[in-house]
This record gives structure tokens, sequence and C-alpha cells, in this order.
């Protein structure tokens, strides 16, 4: 009985540490959209600078990414290598959704680090960012045919994000 | 080149470590005194190299030598001295180099002040410590290197988060880890006393001392680290049951029971298996928690190193040294013989209680912390476990441990008398429904939970009073002179004891009365408009820009009167950090010692943070949030005095000079040269 005992705490452990194995595995920051198969929420966004503006109208008929960014967005300036690769491949085309930022200031940093994006609207206050559940920027977000919101990515979308996460998305919502 | 010793030294001091935990060991079971003899000078040096790479961390942060990928990614050359100094263990590698220095600074002291060890008890301890040594300075060689060279070097560095720019933070990360590394000594005998099969009273004593100052230092920590949220997060709270904080909690719940059984095992011969098991679970839940810090399987504030290498590196180390020590157990622990007797009514009972329930409490907190994370692994879905799970179980596990906190030091050894403690205790009782009763009366806000908090403060520290009173002997007469003399001459075990109970006793008054009492208003402001908060009045005199060493801020002015007479003048900064584009509030806190009042300022309303508001627009509105928190200091004084009553307990005689420790030293050479 003694003996029964004493090798408990070790088979707890070992379930433990098997759960933490499966625990490294997921990735907490890959939180669920609420809006994933929703239609995206009703919106109209003044433009920046000369592109046009976006409004919930822009969206749908093919297959387009959707990218909130700010100019004081640290992490942003890393993806617009991949969103610039991606835009100019012409696969499908790439809006942007400037969040709680100064138009001059947007515009300043898109001239110095290049503009990807097809329309640009501007979010001033970031009330359109709370409609779409945004959390934080940059986030990503992939826009069906039929003008529904078919996933979200969270952080920025690096070279290997584009090839292995949103390339095959695109590309299975486009056969869709 | 400094960064070159510092690696150098830390690559060697993992060779030494290799030969402490090889050799000892052998020597101990084959009885080679000159093999044994091998860890002192090994401990010593391991920690001189260990020391060697630190201060070489140390010179880079300080002369801002941006040759070193880590300084630059932590420090700037305009940060403040004292937060060049504290970015060193801001980040991950600096703060496990840190780790590692308590861990080995631990086993020398080992090596110095275990005189009086039986030479293989020593031997083993040291191979033990040594183990977990070559665990941690292989994965910070392997996957966390803090002297990796960053090439081109840049001109400046990145900075540190703004947030931890902070004096009370300076201090909580090593006071943290004091604590978790500290429980590593306790461990280490615990495996040691398996390895030799035997458990004694003087094992007991000798573990004490180590676990009485991780669980200091541990107090300390978690009440800086709790402190340190209060104020400068701005949330107006002060704990919120986030994964990282339940990862500091754990192994203080476990630590504590530990303690409390530590003492059985010492004075009665009794709970060893037991105490064991709780050294080894202590130390077990403390690597667990620099897990889930460190390999971001949960998200947390705190999570500053997510990376599934480090994550898998530090759960192959946890498999082997948890793993390892609890088959250890599963082997050795049947032959651990219980020799204390001792019957359902006596203080043996009390401190079995109050480790059934501690330990419970420590599972409770374990599962609320894990079960996110387990359901995610088997595919359930993200959920958060918040405060009303911990509300619903954790706070009624305390409710009886404290009851039973104010009876246990009264009942005597192996057999008392209940019913004659409790009749001893009526004035202890008396002033607990007294203190709810007027509470109730004076209606001083918090509810239901205030009441019984207030109550069950008033319970703890009367009946712990009560127990210095007869101790001292107060009650037989002994009214006069020979009081002071009878005090001096009280264990310093017994005042550290009557210290740390009345230390919790304020803790419990100010967590109960400021949870249940705190009172929120959040407002836009104009300049000129006044605020009410329970009973005191805030006029928002306007703001100014000023302009700090690294940031820029708009400063509030608030004058704050109660009944029309001034109380105070607050300032609350909104800080803008341009190098790290981040916004940090800086409260403004004013406390008379039984409540804060405590005021933050938030963004310019209809424009963002980021946008950088400009000083024409001065006259626009702010979001203000006030808070009234009562009692709230008490929280920490109480913490303090808790550590205080440790301190004053670890400076015990019995510990210092442990004279039956002496009685048992030839026996155990003897013991060790003809095993």
């Amino acid at each position: 009985m003694r003996r029964i005992l004493t090798i408990l705490p070790i088979v707890a452990f070992a379930a433990l540490a098997g759960g933490l194995a499966l625990g490294l595995g997921t990735q907490p920051d890959r939180l669920p959209s609420a809006l994933i198969d929703q239609p995206v929420p009703v919106f109209g966004l003044p433009p920046l600078g000369a592109k046009p503006g976006l409004a919930q109208t822009d969206l749908g008929g093919r297959v387009i990414l959707v990218n909130f960014f700010a100019s004081w967005c640290a992490p942003c300036r890393l993806e617009q290598p991949a969103l610039a690769q991606l835009a100019a491949s012409g696969r499908v085309p790439v809006y942007g959704i400037d969040y709680k930022d100064k138009p001059e200031d947007a515009l300043r940093w898109l001239t110095s680090l290049g503009d990807p994006y097809g329309r640009i609207g501007i979010d001033r206050d970031g009330r359109v960012a709370i409609d779409w559940g945004v959390y934080g920027v940059p986030e990503t977000y992939l826009i069906d045919r039929a003008g529904r919101v078919r996933y979200r990515y969270a952080g920025p979308v690096t070279a290997q994000i584009l090839t292995d996460e949103i390339l095959p998305r695109i590309a299975a919502l486009e056969r869709s | 080149m400094i960064g070159e010793v510092g690696h150098f030294a830390l690559v060697l001091a993992l060779v030494v470590a290799v030969v402490q935990a090889g050799l000892p060991l052998a020597g101990a079971t084959r009885g080679n005194a000159a093999w044994m003899a091998v860890a002192r000078p090994a401990a010593l040096l391991q920690f001189g190299c260990v020391a060697l790479a630190f201060a070489a961390l140390m010179h880079a942060y300080v002369t801002s030598d941006f040759s070193l990928r880590n300084v630059v990614e932590n420090s700037h050359s305009a940060k403040p001295l004292l937060y060049k100094i504290t970015g060193l263990w801001s980040n991950h590698e600096g703060s496990m180099l840190l780790w590692v220095l308590m861990l080995t600074g631990f086993g020398a002291a080992v090596a110095l002040f275990g005189e009086n060890l039986p030479m293989a008890l020593k031997a083993r301890v040291l191979a033990v410590q040594a183990m977990i040594g070559v665990g941690f300075l292989g994965f910070i060689l392997f996957t966390s290197n803090p002297f990796a060279r960053a090439f081109p070097v840049p001109p400046d560095g990145q900075g540190l988060n703004p947030i931890l720019q902070d004096p009370g933070l300076a201090f909580h990360p090593p006071m943290l880890y004091l604590g978790y590394v500290g429980f590593s000594m306790a461990f280490s005998f615990a495996v040691a006393a398996l390895l030799e099969g035997r458990v004694d009273a003087a094992w007991a004593r000798w573990v004490r001392p180590w676990t009485l100052v991780a669980w200091c230092a541990l107090t300390l920590g978690i009440a800086l680290g709790s402190w340190w949220a209060y104020y400068e997060l701005g949330w107006g709270g002060w704990w919120a049951w986030d994964p990282v904080e339940n990862a500091s909690f754990m192994p203080w719940l476990a630590g504590t029971a530990l303690l409390h059984s530590a003492i059985v095992a010492e004075k009665r011969d009794a709970l060893k298996s037991w105490t064991i098991l709780l050294a080894l679970v202590t130390f077990a839940l403390s690597l667990i928690g620099t897990f889930l810090v460190r390999s971001g399987v949960l998200s947390s504030v705190h999570a500053f190193a997510v990376d599934p290498t480090r994550g898998a590196y530090i759960l192959g180390l946890l498999v082997v040294v948890i793993g390892g020590s609890l088959t250890l157990y599963a082997v050795r622990a049947p032959a651990l013989n219980p020799t204390g007797q001792f019957a359902p009514i006596s203080r043996e009972s009390g401190l079995v209680l109050n480790n059934l329930l501690l330990s419970t409490a420590a599972l409770t907190v374990f599962l609320g912390t894990l079960y996110p994370l387990f359901l995610d692994a088997v595919g359930g879905g993200k959920v958060s476990v918040g405060a009303p799970y911990y509300n619903a179980t954790f706070v009624p596990l305390m409710v009886p441990l404290v009851a039973v906190m104010g009876v246990g030091p009264l009942l005597s050894w192996k057999r008392a008398d209940l019913a004659g403690v409790l009749l001893r205790l009526r004035l202890a009782a008396g002033l607990a429904v007294a203190v709810a009763v007027g509470t109730l009366w004076g209606h001083v806000g918090g509810g239901g939970f205030a009441v019984l908090g207030l109550a069950l403060a008033a319970w703890l520290l009367g009946a712990t009073v009560t127990e210095l009173v007869e101790r001292l002997g107060l009650r037989r007469g002994g009214v006069g002179g020979g009081i002071l003399a009878r005090a001096r001459h009280l264990p310093r075990s017994a005042w550290g004891m009557t210290l740390a109970h009345a230390g919790l006793a304020v803790s419990i008054a100010g967590i109960s009365v400021s949870a249940g009492g705190q009172v929120e208003h959040i407002a836009a402001m104009h300049p000129g408009d006044q605020a009410e908060v329970a009973g005191y009045v805030w006029r928002f005199d306007g703001t100014e820009p000023v302009t700090g060493p690294n940031y820029t801020a708009d400063r509030a002015h608030f004058t704050v009167s109660r009944n029309g007479r001034f109380v105070a003048e607050q300032m609350p900064e909104l800080r803008r950090y341009p190098l790290q584009g981040m916004t940090v509030a800086d409260v403004a806190i004013h406390t008379n010692g039984l409540a804060d009042l405590y005021v933050v300022l938030g963004d310019k309303r209809g424009t963002s943070p980021e946008a950088a508001p400009d000083a024409a627009q001065a006259t626009s509105d702010w979001v203000v949030r006030i808070y009234y928190n009562p009692l709230v200091p008490w929280i920490w004084f109480g913490a303090g005095i808790m550590a205080f009553g440790g301190i004053v307990s670890l400076t015990d005689r019995r510990l210092r000079i442990g004279a039956p420790v002496r009685r048992r030293h030839p026996a155990g050479a003897a013991e060790a040269a003809g095993a």
C-alpha cells in the first residue's frame, strides 16, 4: 500500500510532462477571431494621401488581404518586405487600414519603406479596428469572394509566414 | 575581450559542475574520502567561475558595450545607471545567468558553512546541486548565451521596456530567484537523504535554514512583484492570478508547507517521507514556474522569451530533474519508517492539517494555471481561468487554514487538550466577534468578504498574541522585571513564528478589506473639473509637459481635499518613450497607511496616445481613473513582517550552533568512512 502511494507522484508528473510537451506545440498567440466565416463588419474609411479609401463594399468578388498597420508600430516594419512582395506578385489585392495614426506620419513612413497597399483607409480613433476584433497591430485578414472574414493572423507577416500560412490559404480560398 | 572571458568562465563552470556532479557522488557510494573532498573546492570554483561571468556581463552593461547582442537588445547609453544594471536580469539570458549565480552561490555556502555535515551527506548534497548546475549552465550555453556578439556593432542599444524601468522591479527578480533557487538546497538535501536511505532529526535541522532563507526571499520577491504591479501597471489592483504570478505563488505555498512539516520531522521524527516529497515538489514547482515563464506555453505579460527550442530544453530538464527525483522517491521512500507516534489531537496533527490545506491550495492554483494549457493541447479550445475560479476554490481553503493557525501553536506535542486550548483562546474569539460586529456596524464597506477577512485576521492576531503571552508567563503572575529576561531567552524561532503569523494576520486584513472595499471612478475630466470618490474630492488643475531622461510626459495636477480640507497634491503622468514607441502611465499614489488614493492619467479623449498630442490642445478632456483602495498598504506591510519573522527565526541558536549536530558528527563520519 505504501509503495503505491510513493509511486503516485512520479505517475502524476509523467502525465504532467506529457501535457507540457503537447502544450509546447500549441501557440497561445494564435487566438481565433470571433469573425471567422462572418461577413466583414460595415465600415467606410477616408483615404490616406492619393490612394482611394476603404469600405466594406470594396471587399468581396475575389480573395483580398487586409492588413492593419501603424507608423508607430515597430513589428509593422518587419512585414513590409513580405507584403510588398505579395502586392508586386499581383496574386491578391493588398489593402491597408492605418490604425490610430497621424496621416502625415503614416505617409512619411510609407514613403520611406515603400507602399504595398492598393487601398488605404485611415482609422484614426480605432473604431473600425474594434469592430474587426483587432487587439494589436499588425494584424492580417483574408477576405473571401463572398466578403466574409476567413482567416486572421496576429503579428508580423514575415516571408516565412507568407509562404507557410498566407499563400496556401489564399490558394485554398481561391479554389473553394 | 571581457565578453570572451565571461563566456569562457561559463564553459569552465560547466566542466567543474560535471566533475562535482560525478566524483563526490561516486566517492560517497564507495567510501572514498578523497573523492568526496573534491566537492568543496569544486563548489567554490564553480561559484567563482559563474561570478566572473556575471561580472563580465555586468561590466558590459555598465559600460554599454554594444558589441554584445544581449546588451544591444536590452540597454541604451542614455539609460540611468540603475536601469543599466537591472537591464542585466530584465531579459531572458541575463536572468538565467543570475539564476545560475544564485544556484552556485547556495552550493558554495553549503561548502563553506557545512562544517558540521557528515562528509558523505555533504558530498551527495553538493553533487546533486552540481547536477542542477550542469542542466542550467548547459541551458545558458546551448540555447541562451548572453555573450553572443553583435555584428556589425550598432551605435546604440534598443533600450529596456519602459514598464521595467522601475526601482521596485530592480529588486523583484533577484529576490524571487533567491527564493526559487533557494529551494534547490532543500531538493538537494532530500535527494541526498533518499540516496543515503536515512532521514533523521539532524537532517531536518540542516534543511530548515536553507528553506527559511528561500522562503523569506520568495515572500519578499512576491510582495515586491505585486507592489510593482500595483503602482506601475496602473490598473488599481495588485494581484491578477496571472500564470506567472501563480508560478511564484505555488512554490511559496509548497515551501510554507515544507517549513512546517520539517518542524515535525525535526522535533518528532515523523512525517519524514512526506517532508522529503514536499522538498522535491517545492523545487519542482519552482522549475515548472521557470518553464511556464520561459517556454511561452502560456501567454502572459511576463513571457519575454517565447522560444520553443528553449521550452523543449527546459522540459527535458524538468523530466530529468523532477522525473529522476520522483522515481528515486518511489524506490526509496517506502524504506523510511515513521517512528514518532501522535494522537489525532496534537501539535503534529495541527501541522498535518496545515500541510493538507496548503498542499491542496497549491494544487488548486496549479490546476487553474495549467487547465487552459491542457485543454488547448487536447484540442478543447482557448479558455482563460481568472479570479472567479480562485475566489471560489482558493479562498475557502484559506478560511480553515487561518482558523487552525490560531489553535495550532497552543497545542502540545503528542497529545493535546483541544477543549482547554479553545478555552484559552476565548479572548481571541471574542476579539474576532467584536471586529466582525464593529465592521458591520461601522459600515467599513466591502460586504461579507471584508467582515469575514477582518474577523479571521483578528482571530489570528489574538491567538498569536495569546500564545506569546502564555509563553512569556504573563498569565501566571510573572508581571515585572522577569518578562524582559524571559522575552530575551525565548527561542528566536518562537519569536519568528509569532512575527510571521502576526504578519499574515496583517496581510489578510489588507487583502480582504482592499478586495471588498475598493472604489473605482472613471471620468473624462477638463481642467477645473472635480470628482468625488469615497468622501475625497479631486480637483483637476491641468496638465503640463515635462521631459525626463529618456521620455517626455504630460503631468497632471490634482488637488485632493476632504470636507474642504487639503489632503494632498497628486501628479500622475502619461509618459511616452520615443525609443520603444511606448506610452506608459505613471500612477500617483498618496497613502496614509490605512488607505491609498490612487490616480491614473489616461489618454486624451478623441486622440490616441501614439498620435502625440501637442501643447496647443491642452484644454481637452483627459480620461482619469481614480481609485480609493482601503487598507491596501497592509498587504505588503504584513508580507514584510512575515519575511522579518523568517529572518529572526533564521538567527535561532540551534540553527547557528547546531549543538546536537556535533554529537552526530562522529557517527556520520565513521559511517561514511566505513561505508
